[in-house]
């Protein structure tokens, strides 16, 4: 009997599980030079503004222990240039793709939505709402129940009901599952879980933070256990809502880890950084590690670890 | 459109440490490769993961290329010079004659060789020479007179090996603590040799700042400068965006641009270097 390793995600359906993390894959054209992008899942975009955005000055980087500290700024052409150019040459490689977007106002998400709808043969949209809303004292979109429901609702109501939407959420949260629910009931068809942690990094010699914006996403395998928390609360509050896993993902083991969690698909964003076939290297080792566990489909794994004490695969 | 990504040639593969020398505070180290050697041109560099398997460092490490040459018997050969202060390089450094190592090379543009004769001046900061000395090499048997100027903190951290010293017509060493050749910076006598020695273009290789003052003597007097560029680097494959730079593009516009795509190598005159923490004003989608 073959495995089936192929899974979906509210109506959007990949040939396997292994995506790329936004803004960990370039424009793609990076990657493809290592391995045909075709062989991924998806291939998940950087987030996307409406406008360009020059990125922050540097340093943006420090490595930590088993991790990393960034902070890019999201630097991109704009979501006109972006449609332009970057997505028809992802199209001409036949692979899936997710647009990721983010947005200072919640007009921003609108119309980055509304772009969006116009563009042919998208598999899913992303909604990075871990980002500062400027209309409200720049906190987190994300960290504040109203405002994380206010982005979806505005991207609901214009991308149409063909895209579904999936909103990465942050962990800097109290409760995840409060902000899941939220965005669950604004229209948002899937999460994805998790973004960077807000980290910080003193330089000791030079005694000021080694980052240019003083404080950087947290990723990495230091953050795996704060995924797969994250994803096991989440999977448990919303068991029909599929959820996109990442975070510090570095081989099978760590992807099929987040699978008994609850990921439906998992994305590898800093493995790639320190191995340019790291995505293809966690597809070969998952696949294997779902046979040896005595599964034949791969989405009967999705969330096992939830199932009673003396279940089993077969 | 033909938007810019890796030198084509680049591939990942394991390398086998063949020598592991230390000479002064460097390790000079050779690596058994493929036909990639043949690729590899002086400035390319190439990003070497570290640290084994289980290992706490997630992110490659960046090694300017010191020379890259394949043997009669087409066996490659790729030799770096490593300072090993960080926790990455020592590991690096570390490493025993059979030991593998896997590597993405060659990385980034190479330094661009006249198509005529001229007079060059290559300028090197601490183990910033490594690169120079194949340049060297490639420039002498053009035809072009080639001087050299290397500086460092203290004695120990010049590196220049006497084999690559063969292909210079005269070498200036300069130390910040006087301890070997001119007390002093190496803007300091970079003057006078581009005076004495009529030099018609500049390549330069170390830190920032030094690449910096380079940039303004070669300005002031018209002259060419070539540079490659040190910033931090999480993948050296064009994907993490943190080794940026403002650089202006062929368009006139100023841009965030990723050194290991664009670089390591550019033209001094188009960056612009700024000690400050913030995007300078001016700069595409600030």
């Amino acid at each position: 009997m073959t495995f089936d390793f192929s899974t979906a995600m509210s109506g959007a359906r990949f040939s396997n599980p292994i995506l790329t993390a936004s803004g960990c894959a370039g424009s793609g054209k990076e990657l493809s030079q290592f391995f045909p992008l075709s062989e991924l899942g998806a291939i998940v975009t950087k987030s996307i503004m409406v406008k360009p955005r020059s990125g922050r000055a540097t340093p943006r980087m420090a490595e930590t222990p088993s991790g990393m500290l960034n902070s890019i700024g999201l630097q991109g052409p704009g979501i006109d240039q972006f449609l332009e150019n970057d997505i028809p040459w992802l199209k001409e490689q036949g692979v899936k793709i997710v647009i990721s977007i983010a947005g200072e106002t919640v007009e921003d998400y609108a119309v980055l939505a509304r772009k969006v709808r116009g563009v042919p043969g998208i598999t899913a949209l992303e909604v990075n709402i871990s980002c500062p809303n400027v209309e409200n004292r720049g906190q987190v979109f994300a960290c504040n129940p109203d405002t994380a429901r206010d982005a979806i609702s505005a991207v609901r109501r214009n991308i149409g009901g063909e895209v579904p939407i999936i909103a990465k959420l942050t962990p800097d949260v109290t409760d995840i599952t409060e902000i899941a629910r939220e965005v669950v009931d604004a229209g948002a068809d899937g999460l994805a879980l998790i973004n960077t942690l807000l980290g910080m990094v003193i330089d000791t010699n030079t005694m000021f933070p080694k980052l240019s914006q003083k404080t950087g996403g947290l990723s990495g395998p230091a953050i795996r256990p704060v995924a797969v928390r994250a994803i096991y609360q989440v999977h448990a509050a919303l068991p029909e809502t599929p959820i996109l896993g990442m975070g510090g993902v570095v081989s099978g083991r760590d992807a099929f880890e987040l699978v008994l969690a609850g990921a439906s698909a998992v994305s590898v964003g800093t493995a790639t950084f320190g191995n340019p076939t790291a995505a293809m290297v966690i597809k070969q080792e998952l696949e294997e590690i779902c046979i040896q566990r005595g599964f034949q489909n791969f989405r009967d794994a999705i969330g096992f670890a939830h199932r009673a004490e003396g279940d089993h695969a077969e | 459109m033909d938007f810019p990504t890796i030198n084509p040639k680049a591939q990942q593969f394991d390398a086998e440490v063949l020598s592991n020398k230390r000479v002064g505070s460097y390790n000079h180290m050779v690596f058994s490769v493929n036909e990639i050697a043949s690729y590899a041109r002086p400035g390319n560099f190439v990003a070497i993961s570290v640290g084994g398997p289980g290992t706490s460092m997630v992110l490659r490490r960046a090694f300017a290329i010191y020379r890259a040459t394949v043997k009669p018997d087409g066996q490659g050969l790729l030799e770096l010079v490593i300072a090993p202060f960080g926790n990455g390089s020592t590991w690096l450094s570390n490493r025993q004659v059979g030991d593998l190592v896997n590597m993405v090379a060659p990385l980034g543009t190479a330094f661009g060789i006249p198509t005529e004769p001229v007079r060059a001046l290559l300028v090197g900061g601490g183990y910033g020479s490594a690169p120079l000395f194949a340049l060297a090499e490639v420039l002498k048997s053009r035809g072009c007179r080639v001087d050299m100027v290397l500086g460092a903190s203290t004695a120990a951290k010049i590196y220049a090996p006497l084999e690559g010293k063969r292909s210079v017509s005269s070498l200036t060493i300069t130390t910040d603590d006087g301890s070997a050749g001119t007390h002093g910076r190496v803007s300091d006598v970079i003057p006078g040799i581009i005076a004495s020695s009529n030099i018609e273009i500049i390549y330069s290789c170390g830190p920032m700042a030094m690449l910096a003052a380079i940039t303004n003597i070669s300005k002031e007097r018209g002259i060419m400068h070539q540079c490659s560029v040190e910033e931090s680097m999480a993948c050296g494959i064009g994907v993490c965006m943190t080794c940026v730079l403002p650089v202006e593009g062929e368009d006139g516009v100023v841009r965030m641009t990723r050194t290991c795509i664009d670089g390591p190598v550019m033209d001094g005159s188009k960056v612009t270097w700024t000690k400050s923490r913030e995007v300078p004003d001016g700069v595409w989608g600030k």
